[in-house]
């Protein structure tokens, strides 16, 4: 029986760059449909209900929303290809708690360095520079977060560096400064053809934050 | 090799609830410590150093944090009885999604509840009746989220029924009233006695609350 996999997905977006990723290692074909979040698809209303939000993934026409649920229905469903998740529970825990840790701190701060101005925006890049630094301690001298292969942790974190540059020219800082190691991981990350190619272009995330700065009258 | 597992709680977290709730539908025996959150013990505070927070589940002196990542693990390492989440990867995410559903929005639309007054106060119980409505609906003729079984989903909500009489007194209004399908639901769970013992008695809750009123200076 073939499968049919659907994924809901607006280009720019974390959260899609990560089930982009995650399809991509387990080696899964899918249609990928861009989403206008302006005018959302009939689809997309009926897929994911409750919140109305990308990414949705639809395998045979049941919906899995919420990106880090999606990644691990994908890991639970083609188990047997690059595994993402360790078969350790506490090493599992761990993954997952990396990976909340970052929905739970990353993407509230670099939304604050491209909004705000002034104090409030001091405040936030100094924070997200501070979660840099966690996650580069948890990254110590290992190549991934996964040990020495990608894993849940490193598809989790990894689409957010395609907004870096973006966070840069709006906040004035270089995060590589702050970070190299951090830094040093997204480019090793990059030399894998998965995330090169699930990735997107930094400096088209810049524009199109450049367009939502004027769209919202943000100076 | 014995076992040793301790739970860094406080008495009315309803997440320290979800792993008591976990640990007794899986028998284990645990060590209970109570935290005094104004004044962190050094065992929390080095056991969950980046968001120090209760509830932590230390298992042989290795720590889990997140109440649901906790629940997850518990699962995954006391797997031969009263599984928690469901063996088909599409029902594992649905329970998952659920269970995060409750974690984005009961818990801050109570807190307003209680903490706020006016308009703000009745946005708030406005969006928390709805929320509740929906998992209704979700809960649907089941006996349980989790079908005929208690499951991920119960362990994720129930908790929160202790607090129920707290946001109704603060509120001014009837959860049974408008939700009488989850309140029948959580009287069913309360049948089991690994929630009975795991959730507070709802007045001592509403005792709880009324002192952190008082002490942040809410009306």
């Amino acid at each position: 029986m073939a499968d049919e996999v659907i994924l809901l997905d607006f280009w720019p977006s974390m959260f899609g760059m990560r089930c982009r990723l995650a399809l991509a290692e387990k080696g899964v074909k899918y249609e990928y449909k861009e989403e206008d979040l302006k005018n959302k698809s009939d689809l997309l209303l009926r897929m994911n209900p409750v919140h109305k939000k990308i990414p949705v993934l639809v395998h045979n026409g049941k919906p899995v929303c919420e990106s880090l649920i999606i990644l691990q229905y994908i890991e639970e469903t083609w188990p047997d290809r690059c595994p993402l998740l360790p078969s350790d529970p506490y090493q599992r825990a761990q993954a997952r708690f990396w990976a909340d840790y970052i929905d739970k701190k990353f993407y509230g701060l670099g939304r604050k360095v491209w909004t705000t101005k002034g104090e409030e925006q001091e405040v936030a890049k100094k924070e997200l520079i501070e979660i840099m630094k966690v996650l580069e301690g948890e990254l110590g001298d290992k190549p991934f977060f996964g040990g020495e292969k990608l894993g849940f942790v490193d598809v989790a974190i990894v689409p957010f560096s395609t907004w870096f540059y973006a966070y840069e020219m709006c906040g004035n800082f270089s995060i590589e400064a702050e970070c190299p190691k951090l830094i040093a991981w997204t480019k090793r990350c990059l030399e894998i053809e998965t995330v090169s190619k699930s990735l997107v272009d930094p400096h088209k995330v810049y524009d199109f934050i450049l367009q939502l700065k004027k769209a919202l009258g943000i100076e | 090799m014995a076992e040793e597992v301790i739970l860094l709680d406080f008495w009315p977290s309803p997440f320290g609830m979800r792993v008591r709730i976990a640990l007794a539908e899986k028998g284990i025996a645990y060590d209970y410590k109570e935290e005094d959150l104004k004044n962190k013990s050094p065992l929390l505070l080095a056991m969950n150093p980046v968001h120090k927070k209760i509830p932590v589940l230390i298992h042989n002196g290795k720590p889990v944090c997140e109440s649901l990542i906790a629940v997850q693990y518990i699962d995954e390492v006391w797997h031969d009885k009263s599984p928690l989440l469901p063996s088909n990867p599409y029902e594992r995410a649905q329970a998952r999604f659920w269970a995060d559903y409750v974690d984005k929005k009961i818990y801050d639309l109570g807190r307003k509840i209680w903490s706020t007054k006016g308009e703000e106060q009745e946005a708030a119980k406005k969006e928390f009746v709805e929320s509740l409505k929906l998992l209704e609906g979700e809960l649907g003729d089941k006996p349980f989220f989790g079908g005929q079984a208690f499951g991920f989903v119960d362990v994720a909500l129930v908790p929160f029924y202790s607090w129920f009489y707290a946001y109704e007194t603060c509120g001014g209004f009837s959860i049974e009233a408008e939700c009488p399908k989850l309140v029948a639901w959580a009287k069913r769970c309360l049948l089991r006695e690994s929630v009975s013992k795991a959730l507070p008695d709802p007045e001592k809750v509403h005792g709880f609350v009324l002192e952190l009123k008082k002490k942040f200076g809410v009306e």
